[in-house]
């Protein structure tokens, strides 16, 4: 195995996992992966050497993100307001299950603030770093951020550690 | 005069406190602050709960082999020499991550990769016999085979691959024959094909990877056989051969 492929390839499972909570749908995950790596490949010449490898990475996911929603017709990411859900969330998020699972309350979250909530909660990453992957202001990174935060504790408050829902007095 | 850090706690302070990103002056501010003011303790708590279920959530992806996709590089759009690398890619990471999980595919191990690579190292480094059969008794070279190893097998054509057949043997290998094709690039460089039944055999036919030593050896399962692919050539160009092989193989156990 080559230096690149070797130093590319131990990053692979952070970018699924990143890609997973992002998209859910385990088929675009793994698509908007390999398609990344196929980028990652390309454009290795493009790395700075004793950069960050893995912000780089995930700054080429981001980008194949936005371009991948732009294909299929949704709303360019980059461009809406941190408004509405997801509307394909919004089902699960009727159905209860938003209140259970974490997964389904993501989804609920208008994309732009779901990116950044996985990028610093999940990933580990730094404020600065979130703001370059995603192109954003730092100012924004810290907006999106308390929102997403504020929206999944409101969801998720009727849910206690144990996974177990809360008794709410409605009998 | 006011250090700025003296200004009072507000929410960025806590997510930035949740997050470290605080020095460590502020955060020993920010501390005091929450001792004092439980309404905001309580949603530092909420902010460290989510970044756990985030991660009890979707950490088990970290161990997860990349999926079927990785199973026919050839069949996903694009540049067949991209697709295949990254194909690579995913099979080597699959493979790191094996190592991690533990020794469930012990058996796979002991019977299929480290024979396949022994048996590789011991034949293609052997200028007078590399092979039994050569290929030039190509119908009694598959017949001998067949019969032995009480299946159909034939050696596969990899010309298109750019390999030469130089001809195969029959191996012991733990409990069970095996089979072993040479095959040879332009450049000398050898590649070998070693198939043999093995318990448990009846895989997804995903490829997957392992390393041995310098070698690489790319193999799944079908059938009740395992198939190894083994040489020093870069993961994508063996992933190629691979390819090949298990449709070769394929189309033979299947024909009419």
């Amino acid at each position: 195995m080559g230096r690149r492929d070797a130093l590319i390839v131990q990053h692979i499972p952070r970018l699924r996992r990143y890609a997973r909570a992002l998209l859910r749908d385990p088929d675009r995950a793994e698509d908007l992966v390999q398609e990344t790596l196929a980028r990652a490949l390309d454009r290795f010449h493009f790395w700075h050497r004793g950069s960050d490898l893995r912000a780089w990475l995930f700054t080429l996911m981001h980008n194949q993100f936005v371009n991948d929603c732009r294909r299929e017709g949704r709303r360019p990411v980059t461009f809406s307001l941190d408004g509405g859900p997801d509307p394909a969330a919004e089902a699960d998020a009727a159905s209860g299950a938003g209140l259970r699972d974490i997964g389904a309350a993501l989804m609920r979250l208008p994309v732009e603030q779901r990116a950044v909530l996985l990028l610093v909660s999940l990933e580990g990453l730094s404020y600065r770093e979130t703001a370059r992957v995603l192109g954003i202001p730092p100012g924004t990174v810290m907006s999106r951020l308390h929102r997403a935060r504020e929206r999944l504790r409101h969801w998720l408050g009727e849910t206690r550690d144990d996974g177990v829902q809360r008794l709410r007095s409605v009998k | 005069m006011k250090h700025p850090d003296d200004r009072p706690v507000d929410e960025r302070d806590l997510h930035a406190y949740v997050d470290g990103e605080l020095d460590a002056s502020r955060r020993l501010q920010v501390e005091a602050w929450l001792a004092g003011h439980p309404g905001d303790a309580a949603r530092v708590h909420d902010y460290r709960h989510i970044r756990e279920r985030l991660h009890r959530r979707f950490d088990p992806v970290l161990a997860e082999s990349p999926p079927e996709s990785v199973a026919a590089p050839g069949a996903r759009p694009g540049v067949p020499a991209r697709r295949a690398a990254v194909a690579a890619l995913m099979l080597v990471s699959a493979a790191l991550g094996w190592w991690s999980r533990g020794p469930a595919e012990a058996p796979v191990q002991a019977d299929l990769v480290q024979p396949a690579a022994f048996a590789h190292r011991v034949y293609s480094t052997d200028l007078r016999r590399p092979v039994e059969i050569p290929a030039g008794e190509r119908v009694s070279l598959d017949r001998w085979i067949s019969q032995r190893m009480h299946t159909e097998l034939q050696a596969p054509d990899l010309s298109r691959q750019g390999l030469r057949l130089i001809g195969g043997r029959l191996l012991p290998s733990t409990d069970r024959m095996a089979a072993q094709f040479m095959y040879e690039d332009g450049d000398g460089q050898r590649v070998t094909v070693y198939v043999r039944r093995i318990a448990g055999g009846d895989g997804s036919r995903e490829f997957h990877y392992r390393e041995q030593g310098d070698l690489h050896v790319l193999y799944w399962l079908d059938g009740g056989m395992g198939y190894a692919i083994i040489g020093s050539r870069p993961v994508a160009g063996l992933l190629d051969v691979a390819g090949a092989v298990r449709a070769r193989l394929t189309a033979t156990e299947h024909a009419p």
